[in-house]
């Protein structure tokens, strides 16, 4: 059998660290990086006789994104121990929720490889406390510890195995990472690993009734390392399976640089965490007029901006789409649209220009190093005549490499649009008595020539001459 | 006068009136431990010294007329197992050996806030686990009364230093009768407050869902005096409640009159010792004598307590101990090539045999296949205790037992038999199980001048109940008139 008789199965567990100012059980700032073990107090380094307090902003955000991906929230839940040692586990226990999670049952939907609307169940969220760090120290030989890491909160969102493609859990992915953007809970930067997401993959022949056995793989920080480490576990299954084997259920770690998974435990030595009810918190009880309160807070989902979009701004359903598929790139248009009021140019240059260069980097729309100001700007520039949409492309890049107002770049450059009658009038006779066989064929009916001679003027003023002026000019000159 | 034999309503009492000074008070305590310590074996780590230095201060302070408690100036001896900022907490383990807390915990604050002067931190069994004080790491601490005694655990070396007149009062800590029992053998009186009342925050932690801090006190108005300055919700313990800061020496009131007291026929069957059964009659009779209205009632699932207590608390404790594992504080064995060798040693080397058999029982109680049939069960069972006392508390308002089936024993009679060691808990643990509070009021010495406990059980948050029975009790009987520890050699 061959690769296309089989049918991948995957489910997705995302962990994001919430955007809470101070940890899930103690006061430390949740603050990125700082000298190590800064961020720590007795009770997030488990000295002897604390206690945890919990952080009600951590309640309050894991239902704000249960409620943002369709979940049920639960009136009654609890916290649980986790019990393993390890150096970055400074209880030797982690405080998570095992049997009632604060929320589940809900879904997100994504779009199949067909384009068609797809719904992705969420079997839960739940709330959990990270680990710290361990640095391996490469002189001694030691490993130290930083535990300001340790104590920051958590959401865990378990998704059903409804994924079926590479792209299927790419979408997934984004999707709910731009959710988790839009209500402000989590930074989602998965380089400083605020979003992590484990992945569980299996195949099994297309007319499968049953799923087949399933690895977990760990350690993928960005989008493309998932797509990659899924390709390459489901085609490992397969051949194993074609060869007559037999998937082992285990842990895999993925390795970027080699492009292939490691086994890091097997079913064998799984750990048994001992969970039981955490016995230093209280149960946690939500009224009901605590999450409508949360509901009603809720900012604007995609969904519901994408609608808006094509409402207020008459923009197309896919430009809707892509526009609100990130916050970053949304909020962009918006801070530029109210500037120049120019909604349709400012999608353009987003969606186009911008969005290219970003997927040539590899870069996310947080990490755009200008603002909506800039782009506003540059709409106007166009509008007013100052550049050419031409310069507008080479002022995009420059905004990439160099970001300052446009109009600075344009002046600095020396990209300012020739737009004098004068000027222009000598270059178009210039290009004319430099090119008489494009006369000879505009006269003989061949209109290309007219566009060959408006490049030629173009090429010669480095696109700084306004093509509306040059074409009138020419034609006039032509027809005379 | 020895200044060592008054409690501390007296000692309040003599410093109001200028009859004595914090120094006179303090300076007798000192003098009584040089003199008692060597036999008592109390203190883990002393504090003379700076106690006295600290009365000093205090005497200043008050002659400056500086407006101060007036408990201010009057010595206390703490359980070690409650950290004390700047001077070790050991738990009696070699794991804490060394350990200097950064912080106080929350009823070391309120002592602290009071003026009262830590005398030193007392000896108990390893991390609260034991009946005898013969489990701690640094030394077994003697029972006043006869010195080849124990004094009960684990809160042997708290009980043992107010019997002693080494401290006037001190703190404790219960998770299964850890305060009661050795008050019962020690012949004064402690308390274990509502699972609630008083804050766990910086007390180690060994059965989360049953630790409690209590006093530990020569007389019943001493133990309301103490239990005033610790009880409240505190904010660093979520599990803490608030009591409404109830004044617990008013309701003293010397008066049973038509007081509803249950006597559980469970608790004076098989296994209780005849000397300790006959007490308990006779004080019985005493209440009834005083008005109150005594009935047999039935505690049926008092039976299954005993393995209850012991899961949960096995449980919860492998989890909590889990934290010494020698890489931030605590023993770090010297001997390890990788982390796995770090963790066993440092572990194997810190840790006694009971506190590891604990360890090693909880740990399989949580086991992925286990824990329905134990752990989860073991729930099951606690919240039928709880009905249980719910509804003999809706007869009765007070519960009457022995605090222990039996006197204190001999030391080393029992540390090679764990089994017998836990049956030593069996008055005690259920009222742990359901969350109750639990006095232990002296009524009497057997044939051998040992004292005898008798525990009386209120419902939740009803220790001002308990109280006026036990004070109405001890006001008729007046045990310490009547029997003093003698330091039998």
């Amino acid at each position: 059998m061959a690769k296309q008789d089989y049918e991948m199965v995957m489910g997705l567990e995302v962990h994001a660290e919430l955007s809470t100012k101070t940890k899930i059980f103690c006061s430390c700032p949740t603050e990125f990086g700082g000298e190590p073990n800064a961020h720590t107090c007795p009770i997030c380094m488990a000295m002897p006789g604390t206690l945890p307090v919990l952080n009600e902003k951590v309640v309050e955000y894991a239902v704000k994104a249960g409620l943002a991906v369709n979940c049920e929230i639960s009136r009654d839940s609890k916290n649980d121990r986790k019990n393993y040692f390890y150096p970055d586990l400074p209880k030797a226990y982690q405080i998570s929720q095992f049997d009632k999670p604060l929320c589940k049952a809900g879904y997100i939907e994504i779009e199949d490889d067909n384009g068609n609307p797809k719904k992705i169940g969420i079997t839960r969220i739940h709330i959990e406390e990270d680990s710290g760090k361990l640095n391996h120290n490469e002189f001694s030989g030691g490993s130290l510890v930083d535990l300001n890491r340790a104590g920051v909160p958590l959401i865990e969102i378990v998704s059903e195995p409804d994924l079926r493609s590479p792209g299927e859990a790419e979408r997934y992915l984004k999707k709910l990472k731009s959710i988790l953007e839009y209500i402000e809970v989590s930074d989602c930067k998965m380089q400083e690993g605020s979003l992590r997401a484990d992945v569980n993959v299996s195949v099994r022949k297309k007319d499968a009734k049953e799923f087949g056995t399933r690895t977990e793989m760990k350690n993928m920080n960005s989008f493309k390392a998932i797509t990659r480490a899924i390709e390459y576990e489901a085609d490992r299954q397969i051949d194993v399976i074609e060869q007559g084997g037999k998937i082992d259920q285990e842990t895999l770690r993925w390795d970027d640089v080699s492009g292939k998974t490691f086994s890091m435990r097997d079913k064998e030595d799984a750990q048994d965490y001992r969970y039981f009810p955490e016995p230093d918190l209280v149960a946690i009880k939500l009224s009901e007029e605590y999450i409508q309160n949360v509901k009603n807070n809720l900012p604007e989902l995609p969904e519901s901006r994408k609608a808006r979009y094509m409402e207020e701004f008459n923009l197309s359903e896919k430009d809707s789409r892509l526009l609100t598929a990130s916050k970053y790139l949304s909020n962009m248009f918006e801070e530029a649209q109210s500037i120049c009021k120019n909604a349709k140019a400012v999608a353009n240059w987003l969606l186009s220009d911008i969005s290219r260069i970003l997927n040539e980097k590899e870069m996310e729309p947080e990490n755009i190093p200008f603002t909506g100001k800039e782009v506003a700007k540059l709409v106007e520039l166009i509008d007013k005549g100052t550049i050419s949409s031409a310069i507008a492309k080479k002022v995009v890049e420059e905004l990439f490499e160099n970001p300052k107002d446009p109009e600075e770049i344009i002046k600095e450059k020396g990209w300012i649009q020739i737009s004098d009658e004068g000027a222009i009038q000598g270059i178009v006779m210039e290009i004319l008595k430099n090119n008489p066989q494009s006369i000879a064929d505009y006269k003989a009916g061949k209109d290309r020539a007219l566009g060959f001679l408006v490049g030629q003027a173009m090429k010669q003023t480095k696109g700084k001459a306004n093509p509306q002026m040059l074409n009138k000019m020419f034609l006039e000159e032509l027809n005379k | 006068m020895d200044i060592t034999e008054l409690t501390v309503h007296e000692l309040q009492e003599k410093l109001k009136n200028s009859e004595l000074t914090s120094y006179d008070i303090t300076k007798a305590y000192t003098d009584k431990i040089q003199e008692k310590e060597k036999d008592v074996q109390a203190f883990v780590t002393e504090l003379s010294e700076e106690a006295l230095k600290q009365a000093k201060e205090i005497d200043e302070k008050r002659k400056a007329g500086e407006e101060l408690s007036n408990l201010a100036g009057i010595p206390i001896g703490i359980k070690d197992i409650i950290c004390t900022k700047g001077v070790r907490t050991t738990c009696s383990s070699k794991m804490l050996e060394n350990f200097i807390a950064p912080y106080d915990a929350t009823v070391m604050e309120k002592v602290n806030a009071e003026g009262l002067i830590d005398l030193g931190k007392l000896n108990m069994d390893e991390f609260a686990m034991g009946g005898s004080t013969e489990y701690s790491y640094f030394k077994k601490t003697r029972n006043p009364w006869n010195l080849n005694k124990v004094p009960g655990g684990s809160s042997g070396g708290s009980a043992a230093a107010v019997a002693a007149g080494l401290v006037p009062w001190a703190l404790g800590t219960d998770t299964g009768g850890s305060i009661r029992q050795p008050a019962s053998f020690c012949g004064i009186v402690g308390l274990k407050p509502t699972y609630g009342l008083v804050s766990r925050y910086g007390v180690v932690a060994f059965a989360s869902s049953l630790d409690q801090v209590g006093p530990m006190t020569k007389d019943v108005t001493d133990c309301a005096m103490l239990l005033n300055i610790i009880a409240g919700r505190d904010e660093k313990d979520t599990t803490s409640v608030d009591n409404g800061d109830k004044d617990y020496v008013k309701s003293l009131k010397n008066d049973v009159k038509g007081l509803k007291i249950g006597v559980p026929k469970e608790y004076f069957g098989e296994g209780i010792n005849s000397e300790v059964k006959q007490k308990l009659e006779e004080a019985i009779e005493r209440y009834k004598k005083l008005g109150a209205i005594v009935e047999e009632c039935s505690l049926d699932i008092a039976d299954y307590a005993l393995a209850t207590y012991y899961i949960v608390a096995c449980a919860e404790a492998s989890s909590n101990l889990g934290r010494f594992d020698g890489i931030r504080y605590g023993h770090r064995t010297e001997n390890f090539t990788n982390l796995k060798e770090l963790y066993r040693n440092s572990r194997s080397e810190g840790f006694g045999d009971e506190v590891k058999r604990r360890i090693i029982l909880g740990t399989y109680v949580l086991s992925s296949g286990y824990y329905d049939a134990y752990y989860k069960k073991a729930q099951q069972v606690r919240t039928l205790v709880m009905n249980e006392f719910s509804k003999l508390f809706e007869k009765y308002d007070v519960l009457l037992t022995p605090t222990s089936p039996t006197v204190a024993f001999d030391v080393g009679s029992k540390t090679n038999n764990p089994l017998e060691m836990y049956l030593a808990d069996i008055c005690t643990v259920s009222v742990n199980i359901a969350g109750l509070p639990g006095i232990s009021v002296p009524c009497g010495v057997d044939s051998q001048g040992m004292p005898i406990g008798m525990q009386l059980i209120g419902n939740r948050f009803k220790e001002e109940t308990i109280l006026n029975a036990a004070y109405t009790f001890e006001q008729d009987y007046k045990f310490r008139e009547k029997y003093k520890p003698q330091f039998v050699k």
